[in-house]
């Protein structure tokens, strides 16, 4: 698997609201690749797929790590809005108002694959925490770009809902760099694993080469 | 599906306004509006700082700094007071329902034109904000603390220790803010007669001579916009000494004492009652003889009047908020564009309605037009510039889209909410202030008061003034159940708790 490179990083470090939280990183990822990055909380995960993001703005597609929907609109129009730059601002201001129905067949469609086209004009506000962060995924579907930057996309869902976003994530994107917590999620979907601790990178390595112990150990996730 | 939302509400009060502006007079009557506009741009451009009466200057900040020193503390008392008595509450409801120009339209009579009636005329009313506002603070306040005080602490003790320090610091932003409103007011009560610089700037502008007028008011704008530097906890006592020595003398009036006995044993008093016998059932049918025309043909057109404004005004500042607002936001202006919005916007809320609307009538004539444009930009230019700060406030998500599609599928609708917030509070002070036009001419309850004041006829003028306050304690009410209704009620709608910068 030795595509085009899409992220590097040399010796990055980075800082947040002005202290260090990242040191002497070096990552490099490819097209293809799907990567887990693990860590505890505060190791600088969120930091590092911010310095990814900023490499490529125009080429990926995001899961923040807040759902970050707007609320009083519906999830019809979160979704869309993973769209807003492919259109000119007067039809994203007519669909604002009056949503085409050409739109509203698409977004159903990405929708129905995370089970929630009951809820399209639903207000993103009213929904449970699973459903609003199903809407932001949807929204990263539908956005489309070949990379998809995920920041523990599915912390809000089952291990079977997971397990299935995280499927249905790898058969739409080319790329992903996901933060997650749950080990076997990372060991079942991705085919390489970061850990961080500390800010700083204490494991790179294939997943197949890894057990659940081996990354346990660096953090106290749940076996 | 039919549930009150942020969408239908926006839109009944759209078509509501809509509808007003059909039954509304807002022609312009002046021959030649845009010569005198070109007249006054030029005066602007051109301010003649020579004909600047320093005096005016000193007596505006005098009568403000000891008028809203009074209030506040008043309303401090009132506001300790304030939970245990209905009464104290109801008080409160009264004096803050009253215009501080229709106080001091009464105070006049009292006390001639002269320094007790320039202060009282702003302390009575903002005793009762401050004693709502502080109010409300203190129940706002952490109580943590208070909970765990030993058993026994006297009431006072508890407040002392586990309450003011934590609501001092809000007091004393509301109350610093406060004096910025006060020393508006001030510039308007000149309109009456009050030696402020209102007093002049009326002359200035009735006469045209609009270069005088600009210097004047830029030393007004200055005033304001360096209100954080000179009014300061610690300038504040002798800032008010100052002022106190420094007010000028009143004139006329006699003695006003025997004016107060007279205006409330008599002038005051409804004509029937005034030799009749209480008790008698002819005083009681008299009475409603008396009142049934002025309810007819002063209290009903007045309130019809002072509600199509308002709701113009209301709905065209909604609209001018949501217009002006990305000029105040960093996200949307950028960091050089934001400092301009807000020096534009910061002018704008400085400039008195009540004067703002005097100058348009001189332009365009009389009409319902000026005061329509003054309260919706005034007004506009507040909400705007707090809208502002909340959308400078926000989270965005690293991929949020820019301009346009920022604006309307992402900052404006997640502030919608407190939008409408701000929208429905300010509805009461505009209704009231739309009442306040009708001393310029438009037939609101306001100009039924003047024309009653200036026939002498007080009794009639208090029954007009108490209309006035019942219809913003209606307002009032409607406002709040909205707000609870749309479930927008604890957000925030004083200038003074937006989000810091």
């Amino acid at each position: 698997m030795d595509g085009d490179i899409v992220f590097e990083l040399k010796r990055a470090c980075a800082g947040y609201n002005g202290r260090p939280v990242l040191f002497d990183i070096d990552l490099t990822v490819r097209a293809g690749e799907r990567i887990a990055v693990m860590g505890r909380s505060g190791a600088g995960k969120s930091t590092l797929l911010g310095l990814l993001y900023a490499q490529r703005p125009t080429d990926v597609a995001l899961v923040p790590q807040v759902s970050a929907l707007v609320k009083p609109l519906s999830v019809f129009h979160n979704v869309y809005m993973g769209r807003l730059d492919c259109h000119s601002t007067a039809y994203n201001l007519r669909n604002l108002v009056w949503p085409a129905a050409c739109e509203v067949a698409e977004v159903r469609g990405v929708l129905e694959s995370v089970g929630l086209e009951r809820e399209i004009f639903s207000q993103a506000g009213a929904l449970s925490g699973g459903q609003q962060q199903r809407t932001s995924v949807a929204r990263a579907l539908y956005n489309g770009r070949p990379t998809l930057i995920g920041d523990e996309p599915v912390s809000a869902l089952d291990r079977v809902q997971g397990g299935d976003v995280l499927s249905l994530l790898k058969s739409h994107h080319q790329t992903l760099v996901l933060a997650l917590h749950d080990v076997h999620h990372a060991l079942a979907h991705a085919d390489r694993i970061v850990v961080l601790e500390h800010g700083r990178k204490v494991i790179d390595e294939s997943s197949r080469k890894l057990t659940a112990n081996d990354l346990l150990h660096h953090f106290g996730g749940e076996p | 599906m039919n549930r009150l939302g942020f969408g239908n509400t926006s839109l009944w009060f759209l078509i509501s306004a809509l509808l007003c502006l059909v039954v509304a007079d807002i022609t312009v009557t002046a021959l030649n509006p845009w010569g005198e506009m070109l007249r006054l741009l030029r005066g602007i451009l051109r301010p003649d700082m020579l004909s600047i009466e320093a005096w005016s200057v000193v007596w505006t900040i005098a009568f403000a700094v000891v008028g809203v020193g009074i209030g506040a503390t008043a309303g401090f008392v009132l506001a300790i007071a304030f939970p245990h008595f209905s009464g104290v509450r109801g008080l409160a409801v009264m004096l803050r329902g009253i215009h501080e120009l229709f106080w001091a339209l009464l105070l006049i009579q009292v006390f001639g034109i002269g320094p007790a009636t320039g202060v009282l005329a702003i302390a009575i009313p903002y005793a009762g904000i401050f004693a709502k506002v502080f109010a409300e603070m203190i129940e706002e306040a952490d109580l943590a603390a208070e909970k765990v005080l030993p058993s026994g602490t006297s009431a006072i003790s508890a407040f002392a220790f586990a309450r003011l320090p934590d609501v001092a610091e809000r007091f004393k932003t509301y109350t610093l803010y406060r004096l910025e409103c006060g020393l508006r007011s001030t510039l308007v009560l000149g309109f009456v007669g009050l030696p402020t610089v209102g007093f002049h700037l009326e002359g200035y502008f009735k006469q045209g001579k609009y270069a005088a007028a600009a210097a004047l008011l830029g030393v007004f704008y200055v005033l304001i916009g360096t209100r954080r530097l000179w009014a300061r906890p610690t300038t504040v006592p002798l800032l008010f000494i100052g002022g106190l020595l420094l007010l000028p003398e009143g004139i006329g009036g006699g003695s006003s004492l025997a004016n107060l006995a007279r205006f409330v044993t008599h002038d005051i008093i409804p004509t029937p009652f005034r030799n009749g016998d209480v008790a008698s059932l002819a005083t009681w049918s008299g009475f409603a003889a008396w009142l049934q025309p002025i309810v007819w043909h002063k209290v009903l057109p007045g309130v019809w009047n002072t509600i199509v404004l308002a709701q113009i005004a209301l709905v065209g500042m909604g609209i001018l908020a949501l217009l002006l607002f990305p000029l105040v936001s960093r996200q949307f202006a950028g960091r050089i564009g934001q400092p301009a919005g807000r020096v534009l916007l910061v002018v704008v809320r400085s400039t008195p309605e009540y004067m703002l609307g005097y100058v348009l009538l001189q332009l365009l004539g009389p009409s319902m037009l000026p005061a329509i444009i003054a309260l919706a930009v005034h007004n506009g230019a507040i909400v705007g510039y707090l809208m502002g700060r909340h959308a400078d406030a926000l989270d965005y998500r690293m991929d949020a889209p820019k301009g346009v599609n920022l604006y309307a599928y992402d900052t404006t609708p997640r502030l919608f909410g407190q939008f409408l917030a701000y929208n429905l509070y300010r509805w009461e002070i505009i209704v009231r202030e739309s009442a306040i036009f009708g001393i310029l001419g438009v037939a609101t309850l306001g100009y039924y008061v003047d024309a009653a004041i200036s026939e002498l006829r007080f009794d009639v003028a208090g029954v007009l003034i108490l209309a006035t306050v019942g219809l913003c304690a209606l307002i009032d009410a409607l406002s709040r159940g909205l707000r609870k209704a749309l479930r927008i009620s604890m957000l925030a709608t004083r200038l003074a708790d937006a989000p810091a910068r």
